[in-house]
């Protein structure tokens, strides 16, 4: 799938991760900018978490910035996966 | 040669010397002969009825002849409003002095003004118990030629009368004096509360100046540096940014995590066994470690429970508690807010005391050594309860010895506080990045997932969950909270030693490595 919409998830708060969203034209592929206050220590854990939520939701074709405030693995799971929803257009209930 | 906890320490430092290994925490202040070198104090005359003021605090310091390779020694009371320490240095600068060993109690956040000053090579010794912000980053960069010493509260002290600190030239703040020189931090505009860490530099310095804002006439009442150890006094317009030397009071944190972690340590003080009539404390002024006090003082009054003494570090929370009768007197090295300057100056069982009495290891009666409880923070903790405050996540040095090791080492119960995890950071290590205090003098960590005792303890911890504290054992503790974060790379270190752990006893208990990538 390739997202429709600009998105956002997340906040800038400690402890979570703001997840935006571009769409790309297709075959352009992934791009992720990624910014961390634990960049030192987890920049490979929140690489391998996000393409692991957008292999599961089939995108291959986005622009997706990260601004993370040292978030744990199932926030950036769950921001990554509303903002994607989101960007495509198929969240449901409040998100 | 390897010290008792196994870190390996360099026999000889250029610019120090033979270094002695850590040996355990009561071990070299008890088996080995005192140390030989010995300072006295420097005789000094002055001609009846002259005058010590000066002009500006330039002229003050060409009268003490600074020259190239002096030691200039400095208090930190002002805190991140100290505006004393930079003036110095730039006149010495402008003067042309160079190789300065820079031996100040503290620094601040009012210090980064040194970088310049330490990457020219002008600075190229420093001993300090805190090292911050950006100069604590290029010290971890390898910016500062000699190694920094990072020593203890008491430990700087044992340093004055040892001679590994050989004060040359001392420029002492104070919030009044008079044109003799004594001088105290109690009264006046910018007054700051105790001058305890002033006192070792007053009396063994070569040369004192005294800068006062505030030149009240003769005599100076109370005062709490005297006449007869001062050299010049010098009258300024400003010793610094008034708003940050001691504003307010301290608030308690409204942090849910940090109140969490403050009561459950409450509760382990409540069921220590230590917890009744005559109980002393000293607490620190941080987030949790504040809020315990919070929490004690509730209980304390539930109970109906009247304590000794507390020590500080002092905030005008603890005036509080005096003032309400839980405690009778209140020992006070160094105050940290506005309102805990009028007590010490109006509240006689408020005390001001010199860090030679707070925490000296050297002395006969330290007050840390008659410490029944004192909660303290941690940057880190370890497997082994070792304790980090000196540097941060990626190894660069950014906090404070201070009285940590100090106050760890004498205290019937010594509670660290702290997060089990910060901002995805896990904090209990299976060996902390730099060792400050040694878990030998630590007996509970307390975090927001449980109370892990040292298992020298087991009285302690038998009695904490027959009280129905949850005990965890550290290690199910670390496990638990690195499933949660993941493993943290690791850091990328260097081979440049910028800095020495100092502990209490003169012994080396770390180094610090420089950081080749700081973010």
């Amino acid at each position: 799938m390739t997202p429709k919409f600009k998105a956002q998830a997340g906040t800038f708060e400690s402890s979570d991760i703001m997840v935006l969203i571009e769409p790309v034209t297709e075959e352009t592929g992934r791009q992720i900018d990624i910014s961390s206050t634990v960049m030192l220590q987890f920049e490979n854990d929140i690489k391998t978490t996000i393409n692991q939520v957008l292999d599961e939701l089939d995108i291959q074709d986005v622009h997706l910035i990260a601004k993370d405030k040292g978030a744990l693995t199932p926030t950036i799971k769950a921001r990554v996966e509303a903002a994607v929803k989101r960007s495509l257009g198929i969240q449901e209930g409040t998100m | 040669m390897k010290n008792a906890l196994g870190v390996e320490i360099p026999e000889y430092i250029e610019g120090f010397g033979e270094l002695k290994p850590f040996r355990g925490v009561w071990k070299s202040i008890i088996e080995d002969e005192a140390p030989a070198t010995n300072i006295s104090r420097t005789l000094k005359a002055k001609k009846p009825h002259t005058s010590k003021l000066c002009d500006n605090l330039e002229a003050a310091i060409k009268k003490c002849n600074p020259f190239d390779g002096m030691t200039v020694t400095f208090h930190h009371h002002l805190r991140g409003g100290d505006g004393v320490l930079m003036q110095t240095i730039k006149i010495l600068d402008e003067m042309g002095i160079k190789d300065i060993t820079l031996a100040s109690s503290s620094l601040t956040s009012a210090h980064d003004g040194l970088v310049p000053y330490v990457e020219k090579g002008m600075i190229t010794k420093i001993f300090s118990s805190g090292i911050r912000g950006r100069l604590g980053e290029i010290i971890s960069m390898g910016k500062l030629k000699y190694p920094a010493i990072i020593h203890s509260h008491g430990g700087r002290v044992r340093d004055f009368l040892t001679g590994r600190i050989k004060p040359d030239l001392s420029v002492l703040a104070a919030s009044a004096a008079d044109e003799e020189g004594n001088a105290t931090g109690s009264h006046g505009p910018s007054a700051f509360g105790s001058m305890g860490y002033a006192d070792i530099d007053a009396r063994y310095s070569k040369n004192v100046i005294i800068v006062t804002d505030n030149l009240v006439d003769y005599p100076c009442v109370p005062s709490t540096v005297r006449q007869h150890f001062i050299d010049y006094v010098v009258k300024v317009d400003s010793i610094g940014d008034a708003s940050k030397i001691a504003s307010g009071t301290t608030r308690i944190t409204t942090s849910p995590m940090d109140l969490r972690i403050a009561r459950i340590a409450a509760n382990v003080i409540e069921h220590s066994g230590l917890f009744k009539d005559g109980m002393s404390f000293q607490v620190g002024a941080g987030g949790a470690s504040l809020a315990v006090a919070k929490f004690l003082r509730e209980d304390m009054k539930r109970k109906d429970i009247k304590g000794s003494f507390m020590i500080g570090g002092v905030t005008s929370y603890g005036v509080d508690m005096l003032n309400e009768g839980l405690f009778q007197a209140i020992f006070d090295v160094q105050s940290f807010d506005a309102a805990v300057s009028s007590s010490v100056l109006n509240n006689p069982n408020h005390i001001e005391i010199t860090c030679d009495q707070y925490a000296n290891p050297n002395n006969c009666g330290s007050m840390t050594n008659k410490l029944d409880v004192v909660v303290l923070g941690a940057l880190e903790v370890d497997v082994d309860f070792n304790v980090n405050v000196i540097t941060g996540s990626s190894g660069e040095i950014r906090g404070a010895s201070g009285g940590h090791s100090d106050t760890a080492s004498g205290a019937n119960l010594t509670v660290v506080v702290c997060p089990s995890f910060r901002g995805r950071l896990p904090i209990v290590k299976d060996r902390v990045h730099t060792v400050v205090t040694p878990g030998e003098s630590v007996d509970v960590i307390v975090t927001e997932r449980g109370v892990c005792v040292n298992p020298s303890k087991p009285n302690l911890a038998a009695a904490l969950i027959k009280a129905g504290v949850k005990v965890v054992d550290i290690k199910d503790l670390k496990e638990k909270v690195d499933a949660m974060t993941g493993i943290p790379a690791e850091k990328e270190l260097g081979d440049k030693i910028v800095a020495l752990v100092e502990y209490r006893d003169g012994t080396i208990i770390d180094v610090i490595y420089n950081v080749e990538n700081l973010s």
